[in-house]
């Protein structure tokens, strides 16, 4: 038998290898067409958090200051600040969730390449869970960068806003994730999510005011959503927003909680559509 | 043509089976494929030779049945499985987002190599494609031959012991079928083993040494390409038509001068050893048809015997 083309798998593919570091291949991957939109995805990533920080932060801010000295005993931008990151955190963390799930498993079907490889269905979705948080963590500190730059960080702790933003963006994406893996008709999708899901929750989650001066009948839409879970956090980080001990433990159990049914549910429909 | 007989065998299966609620996809299936050889599934769509080719490249699991894949059962031991193969899909699934070299990258990375390794191994696979001109542009770009070709390198980064193509060539105009059978024979030729479905008869020829007949998730029959000619039909076959009006009505007068025909819609086949001489016979019986024409038995005329039905309906 000739045998002069190198069939050297049984040397060159270290199995056990694979098993601890596939995921980080996927997002390798992954990042590398994120690469490609590098210059848009800065602009996107520059250009919002500088929109709202000069209307709102600033124009609605000087208002508020002026005839009510700032929200919760701080100047309105510091109130805001920790509130617009954590929904550019979960809002980027979504995108990076959804669009390549949909790509993977209907559009380009390159999910199912991956699924020919050692590489397995749940490395698959952790994979694309690491680059969307390298996404998010390079668009949060972007966004940290200019409200440093308006004056939103009264202190060196305002930078704690941008890892309590991350740990909300890996809670959000996993649950998203999940959920985008089981989406079989896309027409809609994204429409579904930004009008009904994202929306809401950027508007009652306490972002502008804090959720207590909503009526009763509405909070509860602040204590489902992991934004105002994570705002909350990042407020007491970020100047001291008074909270107890039991509330520091629940807003973080809640994201905790949804991080880690995200992710189970996340790899588990990444495994069922990988295998029909 | 080569004899594969002694050479360890890389794919067993038994009685394997697979079911969706009631039904039945592949229905209890023994074969064996030996290293170095080129092992075909041929069969019309819905045989269940894709499903056959999923299990095999474990990414789904069996109803009931035994197979092992390099000596691993692949539902305990998929990813070292996977580690082995190089599978072509039946749709090409690249990342349209990258380019053709990247594409080739990012897949090597999926098997853990190094990027150094992977980067010599591009140029290699470039040139083998055809495709060292197009290596830095974006895959949407491509014609449907040269994601065919990219799609069968991409699956070749690894250097796998079973390279899997699932009807590699469905879709492709005639010039790129046969680029890629140029392909495919050059790797067969340095001892690749090769895994193909297909609903060609033409390309099942060209490329296997030995075949399963698969119809309705069963094994019709399994042979060399030539072996099944020879057991199934005769050497040649005579065609003729007599006009779709007539044709149904003059097939018994045919059926007593040999030993077999097969009444199409269009058409009656003939078959017989030597075609000219029969259709000598229809003449001078002053049985004139409209058109005929002699060719030699193929493996369509298995097909058409084993089922009662053509490969491509």
């Amino acid at each position: 038998m000739s045998n002069n083309l190198r069939q050297g798998s049984l040397h060159i593919v270290n199995v056990s290898r694979i098993r601890k570091r596939g995921a980080l291949s996927i997002s390798e991957g992954r990042i590398r067409v994120m690469i490609k939109w590098f210059w848009s995805n800065l602009a996107s990533a520059a250009l919002s958090p500088t929109l709202y920080l000069l209307s709102i932060g600033i124009g609605v801010g000087k208002l508020i200051n002026t005839h009510s000295g700032g929200v919760d005993g701080v100047k309105y931008l510091t109130f805001l600040a920790p509130a617009l990151l954590a929904t550019a955190a979960i809002q980027n963390a979504m995108d990076e969730a959804v669009f390549p799930t949909l790509d993977g498993f209907k559009w380009s079907k390159s999910f199912f390449a991956m699924n020919a490889t050692p590489i397995s269905s749940s490395q698959i979705a952790d994979g694309i869970l690491i680059a969307a948080l390298v996404r998010t963590f390079f668009s949060v500190t972007i966004y940290g960068c200019a409200i440093y730059f308006f004056g939103g960080f009264s202190s060196l702790r305002g930078w704690l806003a941008i890892p309590t933003a991350l740990f909300a963006a890996a809670a959000f994406g996993a649950f998203i994730l999940g959920i985008a893996a089981a989406t079989k008709n896309d027409d809609s999708f994204f429409m579904i999510l930004g009008r009904f899901v994202m929306m809401p929750l950027f508007l009652f989650s306490g972002t502008f005011y804090q959720l207590a001066t909503m009526p009763i009948y509405l909070r509860w839409i602040g204590w489902i959503s992991p934004l105002w879970h994570a705002t909350e956090l990042s407020r007491y980080f970020t100047y001291g927003h008074r909270l107890s001990g039991v509330m520091v433990l629940v807003h973080a159990g809640f994201l905790i909680a949804m991080f880690i049914f995200g992710l189970h549910n996340a790899r588990k429909q990444f495994t069922k559509r990988l295998s029909k | 043509m080569e004899d594969f007989s002694q050479n360890p065998v890389l794919i067993q299966a038994k009685g394997l089976s697979k079911r969706y609620g009631e039904f039945v996809a592949v229905a209890g299936i023994d074969f064996e494929v030996k290293k170095g050889e080129s092992f075909g599934f041929l069969g019309p769509n819905g045989a269940g030779k894709s499903t056959t080719m999923r299990i095999i490249a474990a990414t789904l699991n069996r109803s009931s049945g035994e197979i092992t894949i390099l000596g691993k059962d692949p539902e305990k031991y998929g990813p070292e499985i996977k580690a082995h193969l190089g599978v072509v899909p039946q749709t090409d699934n690249l990342d349209n987002n990258l380019t053709v070299e990247e594409n080739l990258f990012v897949y090597g990375r999926y098997f853990g190599l190094s990027k150094k390794f992977i980067n010599g191994k591009i140029e290699e696979l470039l040139d083998f494609a055809q495709l060292v001109e197009k290596r830095s542009v974006k895959v949407e770009t491509l014609s449907g031959g040269m994601k065919r070709r990219l799609t069968i390198a991409r699956a070749l980064v690894s250097e796998p012991e079973i390279l899997m193509l699932d009807e590699p060539t469905t879709g492709l105009d005639p010039q790129a079928r046969h680029i890629l059978w140029d392909r495919l024979f050059r790797l067969k030729e340095q001892g690749v083993t090769l895994l193909i479905t297909t609903h060609y008869m033409d390309e099942a020829e060209q490329l296997c040494d030995r075949l399963m007949v698969m119809d309705k998730g069963l094994i019709m029959a399994e042979d060399s390409p030539a072996g099944l000619i020879k057991k199934y039909s005769t050497r040649e076959v005579l065609e003729v038509r007599f006009g779709s009006d007539r044709n149904a009505t003059i097939a018994p007068e045919l059926q007593k001068l040999v030993e077999r025909i097969e009444v199409l819609p269009d058409r009656i086949l003939m078959y017989a050893d030597d075609g000219e001489a029969i259709l000598h016979l229809l003449k001078e019986k002053g049985m004139h048809p409209i058109t005929s024409l002699v060719r030699r038995s193929s493996l369509e005329d298995v097909f058409l015997r084993l089922t009662g039905r053509t490969l491509i309906d």
